[in-house]
């Protein structure tokens, strides 16, 4: 049969009012139905005919859905929150700006005013390999052809847990949301779940051919921040090749808690470095109670340890070891 | 044009307005070929190539045309064979075996046109295509130039993998195979291009002379990137025959110019085509004359008796819709202790794509000369062919490159020698009626009808601040600043093209233009011209545009930037041939002589009696009660055949002015650039920020300032999206392209632009053309590409990078090396 690329199939289109609808239709419709959120990345899968969907369920009518609460000592985000919002929304800015200046390096001023922040977190990874639809491991095919493949092209892919595929999270907010320890709020049709950022993103050692624990039928509702990490000294750097409207080579998000100009604790999550927001728990036990001054050149140093680069990404090492230093240094020059 | 001064005072010509176009662009209503709709439309879709060279080997389509709702199916045998073309001077040239068909049973790259499919809708066409039954016997493929003149490679092609020269002036190229040996590629290493035999070659000056009296030599290869052309309107385009006559609406930069292609694609006659493209969504020379897709759905919508809507997606587009050529460029410049290219000995290889020979190389060659001025000079060029989409030209083509390849060079030489690069590119700038290569016939250079480049480097380093820049201190770590200057050139204006306007029995000037409307102004601007020669009030001038059916003038390509300077001349040709006319009705209706009448506020009249006249309205009546010449029944003999056909169309309106543009023309017109960088490089990221650039153009008077500014930014970002992001990847195991979107492709966006962006023009008029107007269009990017890999050399030190474009990953490999591997090696694809 011959290939078609940018032809979008036919599919039935629903529209829910509330979370409840969305989730009876997901049960009955089963793995035929795509939620969609913003559709910036599920409308492009669908023109490049890599995945065919029979029916798609629109969440963008679940007002519930979206908006920014207080509840308790949480902040809870709508996942349907756009970007923007996110981007600009006082409460964050004030508390978790993290998350606000990640939000803000997303893409393009459209992009952000569509795409929301549920979205940003589960969109697929954007391996170029398996975006065209080649038989790879993830595709469910029986190779890496980036990673495997003598003459692969892998400048934008994995150093770190390539196990089966050197794709990456594209996400500017999942690093964030990961070091700010948010716990992401799950629900199907038999009840809720709650997972943290940690373990909500997977690599391909757990699964694969997916990018997080989302299940069919399932629905993220709640993007939860707790109080953890409110208000601490915060660093996000995106490095890319276009300003704008780039996905991240390397990205970095650290939140750390200062007493002076020594850190307390800290979390340092780097972003498209592996199929999920990458942790960097030898750099955060090393920063725990030292001068940030004293140890950003050490931490620097520990940031790729395990770090396994392919042909035409080692640069990412050199980027990772430099991020941190800066994250720790609080200087972000270009 | 001096005898013309008096008939030409700008009062249009030079200020801003509001072009008529406008208004639809920005509330929507404009309707480019895809947003067109016709009754019973059919919807097609292409098939295409999943592999880089194959040849089909089973193809059923027995189910996809069993499916209900499906028309049709194209196949490659269906298409007529190209007809051979004829020149306005009659000469023949034979239509080319190598040339690109719309449909093909051998692909020679991935996404190629196999077949077509017309079905009711958008849906049926796609599930008809995936229940064709295909396969392809592979074939060897090559996506690298370099890769294919290895001894023992494939070759893109089955007869061949280089165009292999016309050994005389009456023949044409053809395809052939040349493989170097391994010892010119050992010669060379990893970082030089080998200098293989073979490819085209000219030459002037002494050039070993030259070189050995050279204070520095300096030995470089450098690799710019292919690039695809990426118009955000697709190549989409609806057919429909009607009374034996095939319409035809596509998005074309050249209007009327793209009847005869298709027509000669179609093998059928120009007469019977009418082809309509108001709007024109970006072309940047992909749609010079839209392209051979266009007459798939022709051909679809005879067989189908319907109207056909050939549908392009984003990822046909990116297969066909062309892109500029990689050059492999080896450079040896020899220049005195001032900084003077005494000679340069240039070799250039060229990703051609498997198809006709670009012209990107020889024209490397020709603006290198022009730009450098050195004295001896010596090209090389080869076009080989890979298994890559189809290229065409792109901005600058040639140009572009050859200022990416030497811009550079020429700083490092001023580096080496301890001099303001400035100065280096001002001693080499071209003056006045300044030669360039390669050399004619009887061994004489060619020459520009004028430069005044030496005033643009003046002019732009003061308003750029050039001297101020470089006594700042340095930055602090981690980054780094970066200064370029840099110069630029390319063609910028042809001659010998069509007016033609009617001035109608209500006093109105109604202009028939055949220039296409794609996003510069120019097919408006230039009618700027004719108002003010006939000293009409914007108001009253009428520009029909845009639609064949409405009896358009012959006009140039609307590429090259061509335009403001053919069809100026054309339409003040037809200027003077309305106010001749209008002078004779004068004299026959009041008595006189012709030259007893003058023309002003929309009248003629007597010199001695201003009272003593006739409106242009009752001039229109009584040239059509004279006939003749004087209403189009008679038509000069010397214009286009398609002028003739539309002066007959419009024979009776009114007074028809229409004429060729015979005026004077002494040498060859280009436009220059002059652009000045500042960057500043984070040596920790990779990532860098242009955060100034001024250019100044040279492009003789500015005829609509507001448009021209849009040019000098837009293209100076074609420019720098050369240095900084575009490129292709490919996997070269397989021969797939991998970047194949708009985030992937990464063309610059209107958030790229440079932190601080001023322009300005020297602004003095060209003295080889009457309104002094030269093109601006292709020039911008030359001089912005160059500029910035200039600041980016400073900024990082010599040597740092070898190819466009310089990634984060290529700063960091330049600050740290040997750290790791980044993508090395000439290839033109990696």
């Amino acid at each position: 049969m011959a290939i078609i690329h940018d032809g979008m199939s036919p599919f039935e289109l629903f529209r829910p009012a509330s979370v409840d609808d969305a989730l009876n239709l997901a049960k009955r419709l089963g793995s035929d139905a795509w939620l969609l959120a913003g559709g910036l990345d599920s409308l492009e899968r669908f023109k490049d005919g890599v995945i065919h969907p029979k029916t798609v369920i629109d969440l963008g009518a679940i007002n519930e859905l979206r908006g920014i609460r207080r509840d308790g000592g949480d902040l809870v985000i709508g996942p349907m929150t756009t970007l923007s919002e996110v981007q600009h929304n006082p409460d964050i800015r004030a508390h978790f700006a993290l998350l606000a200046e990640a939000a803000a390096e997303v893409a393009s001023p459209q992009i952000r005013n569509q795409g929301t922040l549920g979205g940003n977190i589960c969109q697929d990874t954007r391996c170029w390999y398996y975006r065209s639809g080649w038989d790879c491991y993830r595709a469910g095919g029986s190779t890496c052809y980036a990673g495997e493949k003598k003459e692969g092209q892998n400048r934008e892919h994995a150093i770190f847990g390539i196990e089966g595929c050197a794709a990456v999270s594209p996400s500017d907010t999942a690093p964030a949301l990961v070091a700010l320890e948010a716990r992401l709020v799950i629900q199907d049709a038999k009840g809720k779940r709650e997972v943290a950022a940690d373990d909500f993103f997977i690599g391909p050692a757990t699964n694969i051919t997916r990018l997080n624990v989302l299940r069919p039928g399932e629905l993220l509702t709640e993007i939860r921040l707790p109080a953890t990490w409110a208000n601490a000294t915060f660093y996000f750097e995106k490095v890319r090749d276009r300003p704008v409207w780039d996905f991240p080579l390397v990205n970095i998000a650290a939140a750390m808690q200062l007493s002076g100009d020594r850190i307390s604790k800290a979390r340092f999550v780097l972003g498209a470095v592996a199929a999920r927001p990458w942790r960097l728990p030898k750099v955060e036990a090393a920063v725990a109670g030292a001068l940030r001054s004293a140890i950003a050149e050490t931490a620097a140093r520990l940031a790729a340890d395990g770090a396994a680069p392919l042909a035409h990404n080692g640069y990412k090492v050199i980027l990772a070891g430099n991020l941190v230093k800066r994250a720790i240094l609080g200087t972000k020059e270009a | 044009m001096p005898q013309n001064d008096t008939l030409f005072t700008p009062r249009l010509t030079g200020q801003n307005y509001t072009t008529p176009d406008l208004r639809a662009k920005l509330t929507g209503t404009a309707r480019f070929a895809e947003d067109l709709r016709a009754e019973g439309m059919l919807i097609c879709k292409l098939l295409t190539s999943p592999l880089p060279h194959a040849r089909v080997s089973h193809l059923d389509t027995k189910a996809a045309l069993a499916m209900p709702g499906v028309r049709a199916i194209l196949t490659a045998d269906e298409l007529p064979p190209p007809a051979d073309s004829v020149t306005d001077r009659g000469e023949v040239i034979k239509a080319s075996p190598w040339a690109e068909r719309a449909l093909t049973m051998e692909p020679l790259f991935q996404g190629e046109p196999i077949l077509a499919v017309a079905a009711v809708d958008e849906a049926t066409a796609t599930a008809a295509i995936a229940a064709i039954k295909i396969s392809f016997e592979p074939l060897p493929f090559v996506v690298d130039p370099l890769d294919s003149l290895r001894p023992g490679s494939p070759n893109a092609r089955t007869d061949g993998n280089v165009w292999m020269p016309a050994a005389n002036p009456a023949e044409q190229a053809k395809v052939g195979e040349l493989k170097w040996s391994k010892a010119d590629f050992e010669a060379a290493g990893e970082k030089q291009l080998p200098l293989g035999k073979g490819g085209s070659a000219w030459a002037y000056g002494d050039l070993d002379g030259e070189m050995s009296r050279a204070a520095l030599v300096l030995d470089e290869t450098f690799v710019t990137p292919n690039v695809s052309h990426q118009a955000l309107e697709t190549r989409s385009a609806l057919a429909w025959w009607e009374n034996g006559k095939l319409h035809i609406a596509v998005g074309t930069q050249s209007t009327i110019q793209t009847v005869p292609a298709i027509a000669k694609w179609l093998n059928m006659a120009p007469d019977d085509i009418v082809l309509i493209s108001e709007y024109t969504g970006g072309g940047f020379g992909g749609k010079g004359i839209a392209s051979v897709a266009a007459i798939i759905p022709a051909l679809l919508a005879k067989k189908t008796k319907a109207p056909v809507m050939l549908r392009v997606s984003r990822d046909n587009e990116q297969a066909i819709g062309r892109a500029r050529p990689s050059l492999i460029g080896r450079m040896r410049a020899g220049f005195s202790k001032e900084g003077r290219l005494l000679a340069l000995d240039m070799f250039v290889v060229m990703d051609n794509g498997p198809y006709d020979e670009q012209h990107d190389a020889t024209t490397s060659g020709r603006m290198a000369s022009l730009l450098y001025q050195p004295r001896a000079m010596r090209w090389r060029g080869l076009a080989v062919l890979t298994n890559t989409p189809t290229r065409g030209f792109q901005t600058a083509p040639g140009g572009l490159q050859a200022c990416a390849l030497l811009g550079p060079l020429l700083a490092k030489a001023a580096r080496k020698l301890n001099l303001d690069p400035l100065a280096v590119c001002r001693i080499n700038a071209p003056e006045g009626q300044a030669p360039l290569g390669p050399p004619q016939t009887d061994g004489s250079l060619n020459k520009a009808t004028s430069a005044f480049v030496k005033e643009a480097l003046d002019q732009g380093a003061q308003a750029f601040g050039w001297q101020k820049r470089q006594l700042r201190p340095a930055l602090k770590r981690p980054l780094r600043r970066g200064l370029g200057v840099a110069t630029g050139c390319f063609v910028a204006g042809t001659i010998g093209f069509d007016g033609l306007f009617v001035i109608t029995p209500d006093g109105k000037l109604r202009i028939h233009s055949g220039v296409g409307n794609l996003g510069t102004q120019s097919f408006s601007d230039v009618q700027r011209v004719v108002a003010d020669a006939m000293g009409m009030p914007w108001e009253s001038c009428e520009i029909l545009w845009g639609n064949t059916g409405k009896h358009l003038a012959w006009s140039c390509v609307s590429g090259g930037s061509q335009t403001i300077h053919a069809m100026s001349r054309a339409g003040f040709a037809a200027s003077l041939d309305a106010r001749t006319k209008i002078m004779e009705i004068a004299a026959k209706s009041l008595g006189g002589a012709p030259e007893d009448f003058a023309i002003g506020n929309q009248r003629v009249f007597r010199k001695t009696n201003n009272g003593e006249g006739l409106s242009f309205a009752e001039v229109a009546r009584k040239a059509i009660a004279l006939g003749g010449a004087y209403d189009g029944h008679e038509c000069p003999n010397d214009v286009n055949k398609m002028t003739k056909k539309s002066v007959a169309a419009l024979a009776g309106q009114g007074l028809v002015a229409v004429a060729r543009d015979t005026f004077r023309h002494d040498g060859q017109t280009f436009s220059f650039v002059a652009a000045f960088a500042e960057v500043e490089v984070d040596t920790e990221t990779g990532m860098y920020r242009i955060v100034d650039f001024h250019t100044q153009a040279d492009a003789g008077v500015v005829v609509h300032p507001r448009a021209f500014a849009g040019q000098m930014g837009g293209r100076s970002m074609f420019g720098i999206g050369h240095a900084t992001r575009q490129k292709w990847f490919y996997d070269h195991e397989h021969g797939l392209p991998l970047s194949r979107r708009f985030y992937q492709t990464r063309p610059p966006s209107i958030l790229c632009f440079p932190e601080k962006f001023t322009w300005g023009s020297v602004g003095l008029p060209d003295p080889q053309t009457p309104i002094g107007a030269r093109g601006i269009g292709e020039p911008p990017a030359t001089a912005a590409c160059a500029a910035v890999l200039c600041a980016l050399s400073d900024a990082l030190g010599d040597d740092k990078f070898i190819r466009a474009p310089v990634l984060a990953d290529t700063v960091l490999a330049a600050i740290e090396p040997g750290t790791w591997r980044p993508a090395t090696g000439l290839a033109a694809n990696v």
